[in-house]
């Protein structure tokens, strides 16, 4: 058929043709053959144990925020692993390219690799991970049964897997972006870059993007709406300000993002002149908008681990946090500055110095709040019991590797100094200091910390201490480095150097990358001999840490309604206050409680959105159409759907908690 | 069944045991989680705003708004869509009286002010490109169709949004899911009048004035 | 969950003369820009601005009902806190991109339209 009609073949496959897979690239290939090896062996797996029923009704098709919290931060760890292998690949390219040697990777590929770090790192493993953390912990927190649109969290959820699965795609089909994790223009206006990358990137981003701003109002608003009696905005937990601070931000910021993509989708489908060089574009422009989008970003990602950090210092101190009211206020006024200093990332495009001085003072005092925080969780630790427990030592890790970020930061923020550092690796050195000493140790604490409440047995400890010291030694020795080149003036996004003297500092930020790997691999293991030792670990109390709030108060894990009877909160650290004046949970007079159905409706939008994405890159004009209208009739379709909930009968209460007892 | 704490004048009670009187979670919810939603599409706009305003003056040698606006069209546009608010909030009226046949009707006014709407909309841009004043012409006009025509497809999906009400009210009549629809249905219309606000007067006026 | 009853208070007149309000604060903008009444493009501009800015208010008011004491005021909260940020949005980025353009592109700052005319 194919080979005798062009058009015919066009018209069916848009711009996809034999020559979008890897025939002729060994690696990708192999990595290819590697992945499909198993993915056929997985799905066989599910199939001879008979799990596909099971994972249809208990996961897929969940409304509860504890599994849909689950199955995001299982997203993230896989596509962490997936991150990690293109940052290996650049340090062992970095580490070997010098004079005569051009390394294994021509510039095509590092810069899409490059651009894949960076993209799925923040979109499909940092945010996966904190939005998975906020959803677990947030409504156990605030003593609620569940969010406040459950089956909108279970949509976000599958289109965030949308949008990583067409990421994934794009390594084995076609080509993904080389214009850097914010898909600079010019190079990812359609002149540059006519190949799918930038739409890959776009599309992907945009499925995702819709998923994390749905989730975002979804927390904002259970934060506000479903606290429980009590329970005023200054008893909240402080993660739960965190959390709801964070999303606020993330409504504030994901609509700038989606409006921008549009416009650049428009410029490359339709040939429009929003961020073109000609014809009135104006492509700095777009480094604007993306740059408002982006700064807030990072302090999406920071709060939420703040709040992590807080929670963590106050149990394993034993103390009430230091100065909550000041974290309160802090955590607002960073979220408010956050979206007054974004041009620090474009100092030196030529703004000219009222612009540039304005936003480098507002960025400098963003510094202000933060060390604030940190003095309060010095506070908290003075005088306290302190328990080093590995959530502890992930705090103190963070204290002095953070702060060093903080401080390159602030040095940043000083348009003179950065009109020498800007692009350079010391800015590189600067933002993995931040994101991996703040961002990463925390979720590695918060993990560690929440795990037991969430599948009722705790993390074994010695792997948990190779995760520590490989991640914490890692990134000195990766990182302190490439500080050290960047100052001396090396530029960022490069694979190849002349100057020999450099080659020892990528040597050993190559090291470094391995031992990140031992952090990894630990990781990887602990999960796996923590299921293994599940008995030996096991948590019975459902307060394995002596906690303070009141997700300590369920069994461990909760039972799918969460609390049998609300709480009702009179102080702060409710939970800690219910156990010092002996509060029993009542054991008779249950009530029926009222909970969501479970749908698939958020899995098959979800696929239909993938179809489209996948169907809009290759210009399959057909199946774009197709799976727009489709997404149209099964959305509204789902509205005609009265019937999402269910009572669970007071007797099935009662028997779930006399089990619980009972354990 | 309550519980006392130790102190004897102090009882404090740590668990709900009575029963809710509140109206269901997902119910009270609603309303301010579609609000925020608004919120964040009010952010989409200020992004095509900015965007607009950053690109007003890029012509590229082409047209700009003085050549392109029939200031009449925008008017009766303007005109067409003020009217639709009132009928909405006519059925907001009616829904708080409980009259679903006048609730079903200042829909449908509502409905076809909009689609009117739509089409003077969907006349001009076809004008528009008909005289080579395309979306590809220059980044102003670019800004231009984008900011308008998001506008008008918000405008198009609250139409849709109508349509599969007055199914859903011939089905169920004034369920109490239908009436929490139709708050937040009413709350989306009125939230595209006031973005019309910025744009007639930002794009459309504005552009003529200076 | 069938039979409940609205939580919320809406009254005729609030929308009628809402809708009185914003037919004359639209129609005064639409005669100035159509009949060239005032000479002064700045003066112009800063008249229909602010009218708009009005008609912004009231229809927030009467047909969006945003008031302090709606979701124990956080509609307000939520309403205020979206409106400075599209200022800073907006402001900021036309700030921005002014200085960035005569900066760096000094012969470009004017691009005049084609022709003038009044409609």
């Amino acid at each position: 058929m194919s080979m005798n009609d062009p058009a015919l073949t066009h018209a069916i496959f848009g711009r996809l043709s034999l020559e979008s897979f890897p025939i002729h690239e060994p690696i990708l290939l192999w990595t290819f053959a590697a992945v499909v090896l198993l993915g056929v062996g997985l799905v066989a797996a599910v199939t001879y144990f008979r799990l596909w029923g099971y994972l249809w009704r208990e996961w897929f098709t969940s409304v509860d925020h504890k599994k849909i919290g689950i199955m995001y931060i299982i997203l993230g760890i896989v596509m962490l692993l997936r991150g990690f292998s293109d940052a290996l690949m650049m340090r062992l390219q970095q580490a070997m390219a010098f004079g005569g040697n051009e390394g294994y990777l021509n510039a095509h590929h590092y810069d899409q690799i490059f651009t894949a770090h960076g993209t799925i790192m923040i979109f499909f493993v940092a945010i996966p991970l904190i939005v998975g953390l906020v959803n677990f912990v947030m409504p156990l927190q605030i003593g609620a049964r569940d969010v406040a649109f459950p089956f909108l969290n279970s949509l976000s959820l599958w289109l965030t897997v949308a949008g990583a699965i067409l990421v994934m795609i794009s390594l084995f089909v076609g080509e993904f972006s080389r214009a850097g994790w914010l898909n600079y223009v010019p190079v990812a206006n359609i002149q540059n870059s006519p190949d799918t990358g930038p739409d890959y990137y776009l599309w992907a981003l945009q499925i995702a993007g819709v998923g994390t701003t749905l989730s975002a109002i979804n927390m904002v608003t259970t934060i506000i709406k479903m606290r429980a009696p009590g329970m005023t905005m200054m008893k909240m937990p402080v993660f739960t300000w965190t959390a709801l601070c964070s999303n606020v931000l993330a409504i504030a910021i994901f609509p700038v993002l989606t409006a921008t993509f549009v416009m650049l989708m428009l410029d490359r489908y339709i040939g429009s002149n929003f961020f073109t060089n000609d014809l009135g574009g104006n492509p700095m422009m777009y480094w604007n908008l993306v740059w408002v989008w982006g700064h807030p970003e990072v302090y999406v990602l920071v709060l939420p681990v703040f709040g992590i950090f807080s929670e963590v210092t106050s149990t394993f101190c034993g103390k009430r946090l230091f100065g909550y009211s000041s974290m309160v206020y802090a955590t607002v006024v960073i979220m408010i500055l956050s979206y007054l200093v974004w041009l620090h990332h474009f100092f030196t495009m030529g703004s000219g110095a009222s612009v540039n001085s304005f936003f480098g003072i507002a960025t400098m005092v963003i510094s202000i709040p933060t060390g604030a925080k940190i003095f309060n969780w010095l506070f908290t630790m003075y005088r306290g019991q302190i328990r080093f427990e590995l959530p502890m030592m992930w705090v103190v890790a963070f204290m002095i590797t953070f702060v060093v970020g903080g401080m390159t930061g602030v040095l940043l923020a000083v348009p003179p100094a950065d009109f020498v550092l800007h692009n350079s690796l010391f800015l590189v050195a600067h933002f993995h200091n931040v994101i991996i000493g703040g961002v990463v140790f925390g979720l590695f604490a918060g993990m560690y910390y929440w795990f037991p409440k969430a599948f009722g047995f705790r993390l074994d400890p010695f792997w948990g201490k190779v995760t520590f010291w490989g991640w914490v030694i890692g990134y000195w020795v990766a990182w302190t480095p490439i500080y050290i080149v960047g100052l001396m003036g090396t530029t960022r996004r490069v694979r190849h150097f002349d100057d020999p003297s450099l080659q020892i500092w990528f040597v050993i930020a190559g090291i470094g990358a391995l031992i990140i790997l031992v952090g990894i691999l630990g990781f990887v293991i602990q999960i796996a001999v923590s299921i293994k030792n599940r008995h030996a670990l096991r948590d019975v109390t459902g307060d394995p840490w002596n906690g303070r709030t009141l997700e300590w108060s369920t069994t461990s894990p909760p039972p799918f309604y969460n609390f049998a009877f609300t709480p009702i909160v009179h102080d702060l650290d409710s939970w800690y206050e219910m156990k010092s004046r002996g509060a029993q949970k009542p054991t008779a007079g249950f009530r029926p409680i009222h909970m969501p159905r479970n749908t698939g409706a958020g899995v098959v939008i979800s696929a239909l959105a993938l179809v489209l994405g996948f169907a809009m890159v290759w210009y399959m004009w057909w199946l774009a159409i197709l799976s727009s209208v489709a997404l149209l009739v099964v959305t509204i379709a789902h509205t005609f759907n009265y019937h999402r909930d269910y009572h669970v009968s007071a007797d099935e209460v009662a028997h779930i908690e006399r089990l619980a007892e009972g354990a | 069944m309550t519980t006392q704490a130790s102190e004897a004048q102090d009882t404090l009670v740590f668990y709900q045991v009575e029963e809710e009187h509140h109206a269901e979670h997902s119910g009270g919810s609603t309303l301010l989680g579609f609000w925020i939603y608004l919120m964040s599409d009010a952010l989409i706009f200020a992004a095509l705003f900015a965007t607009f305003g950053v690109l007003n003056s890029s012509f590229a040698g082409g047209p700009g708004p003085r050549e392109l606006f029939d200031l009449n069209l925008v008017a009766m546009n303007t005109a067409l869509l003020l009217v639709s608010a009132l009928t909405c909030g006519l059925a907001m009226i009616s829904l708080q009286a409980g009259k679903l046949g006048a609730v079903r009707l200042w829909l449908v006014v509502t409905a076809l002010l909009g689609a009117g709407f739509v089409g003077i909309e969907l006349h001009e841009f076809r004008h528009l490109i008909a005289e080579g004043a395309t979306p590809q012409r220059s980044g102003y006009l670019s800004a231009f169709f984008t900011l308008v025509g998001t506008h008008g497809l918000h405008v198009t999906f609250g139409i849709v949004w109508i349509a599969v009400m007055l199914v859903q009210l011939g089905q169920r009549g004034l369920h109490a899911d239908n009436q929490r629809r139709l708050l937040t249905l009413s709350m989306f219309w009125h939230f595209l009048d006031v973005i019309w606000i910025g744009v007639f007067t930002f794009v459309y006026l504005l552009g003529v004035v200076r | 969950m069938s039979g409940e009853a609205m939580s919320v208070n809406f009254s005729l007149r609030t929308y009628i003369t809402g809708f009185l309000l914003a037919l004359v604060l639209t129609a005064i903008p639409f005669w100035i820009v159509m009949t060239g009444a005032i000479s002064s493009a700045g003066i112009a501009s800063a008249v229909i601005v602010t009218l708009a800015v009005v008609q912004i208010i009231v229809q927030t008011v009467a047909f969006l009902h945003v008031n302090a004491r709606s979701e124990e005021g956080w509609t307000l909260m939520a309403y205020v806190f979206t409106a400075v940020l599209l200022l800073i949005t907006i402001a900021g980025s036309v700030w921005i991109m002014n200085h960035l353009n005569s900066n760096m592109m000094p012969s470009m700052m004017s691009d005049p339209q084609t022709t003038s005319q009044s409609p």
